[in-house]
């Protein structure tokens, strides 16, 4: 009985919305008219991380600060401003976590490394290989 | 093939099943915390949202007191319980400074009729750029700054009663 009191109450209840009602920023859903301007703005927010849809990009999520972050790369890109001071400047604030393209500090070594060993014990192996198939 | 290698694959395997009940049993902190804890706070100029509350900028910052500056707005839920603990908090002598989100001057003005205002300043931050610049990356947070505006402290999520002496000693030591 309570169980389903409960389940009545929950359909009528009404989600609350964690969303303001402000309209998005300007530039949140819109292009540049410049498009080389407009395709550099691009290169740069498929590279940065949504700080609330965690895993996505903020060129692909569509979370509210997300929006007003798209705002504020295609502001600075129209200003004039080089995309890799932008994501200088958001790393400042936010870390490493905030961009998608691996840097070169010690914590990505094994990154930039796996390819190279993988590739040097597949020769390895292989030549083991070749020996034993030489020798009859 | 020797049995030491014959049992590799499985060796492998369960370093794998032991990596993911790990992470599974202990989930990694999503939170992403600001890189501008003691660092300035960036300069600002925010706007006043309501008429009888006066604007907020980073020069009120820098005043020889510390001060607690909170990232709330109307529209968020877990603030309307924060609040309650900011009022507290401020009864306790706390100055406490307002960045109002994403939101409406009548808005905002219900708001804090409805739970209490514990504000000494507020600035409307419409698009979250002062919140970008901050380095926060959600409503509500609250950032302690000294008296010299610089930020000593970063609390993510809302502020509920058990967090009051935390913040209390965090405001105690950027004295």
């Amino acid at each position: 009985m309570k169980a389903l009191l409960v389940a009545i109450a929950m359909l009528i209840a009404a989600p609350a919305l964690a969303d303001s009602s402000l309209p998005p920023a300007y530039w949140a859903y819109r292009q540049l008219p410049n498009a080389s301007q407009e395709a550099r703005a691009q290169r740069l927010m498929a590279e940065l991380r949504c700080l609330v849809c965690q895993g996505q990009s903020i060129a692909d999520s569509d979370a509210e600060l997300a929006a007003d972050m798209r705002d504020l790369v295609r502001r600075r890109i129209a200003d004039g401003e080089q995309p890799a001071a932008i994501r200088a400047w958001l790393i400042e604030r936010y870390g490493t976590w905030i961009s998608y393209r691996p840097t070169a500090e010690p914590a990505t070594w094994p990154l930039w490394l796996a390819p190279i060993a993988l590739l040097a014990i597949g020769l390895l192996l292989l030549r083991k290989r070749i020996r034993t198939r030489a020798r009859p | 093939m020797s049995r030491a290698v014959r049992f590799a694959p499985l060796a492998l395997l369960l370093l794998v099943i032991a990596g993911l009940v790990w992470r599974l049993s202990t989930p990694a902190d999503t939170n992403v915390r600001s890189r501008l804890a003691g660092k300035p706070v960036p300069a600002f100029n925010l706007a006043a949202p309501l008429p009888g509350k006066p604007a907020f900028s980073s020069r009120d910052l820098a005043m020889g007191r510390p001060r607690l500056v909170n990232i709330f707005a109307s529209w968020c839920v877990p603030c309307i319980t924060e609040v309650k603990v900011l009022k507290q908090l401020q009864s306790r002598g706390v100055a406490i400074d307002g960045i109002a989100i994403r939101d409406r001057a009548g808005d905002i003005a219900a708001f804090l009729a409805r739970n209490g205002d514990p504000y000494a300043r507020i600035g409307s931050d419409e698009q979250s750029a002062l919140q970008i610049a901050l380095g926060s990356s959600g409503v509500p947070e609250s950032f302690v700054v000294d008296g010299r505006g610089i930020i000593r402290y970063q609390h993510i999520g809302a502020v509920e009663a058990a967090d009051v002496p935390l913040i209390l000693s965090q405001l105690e030591q950027a004295r």
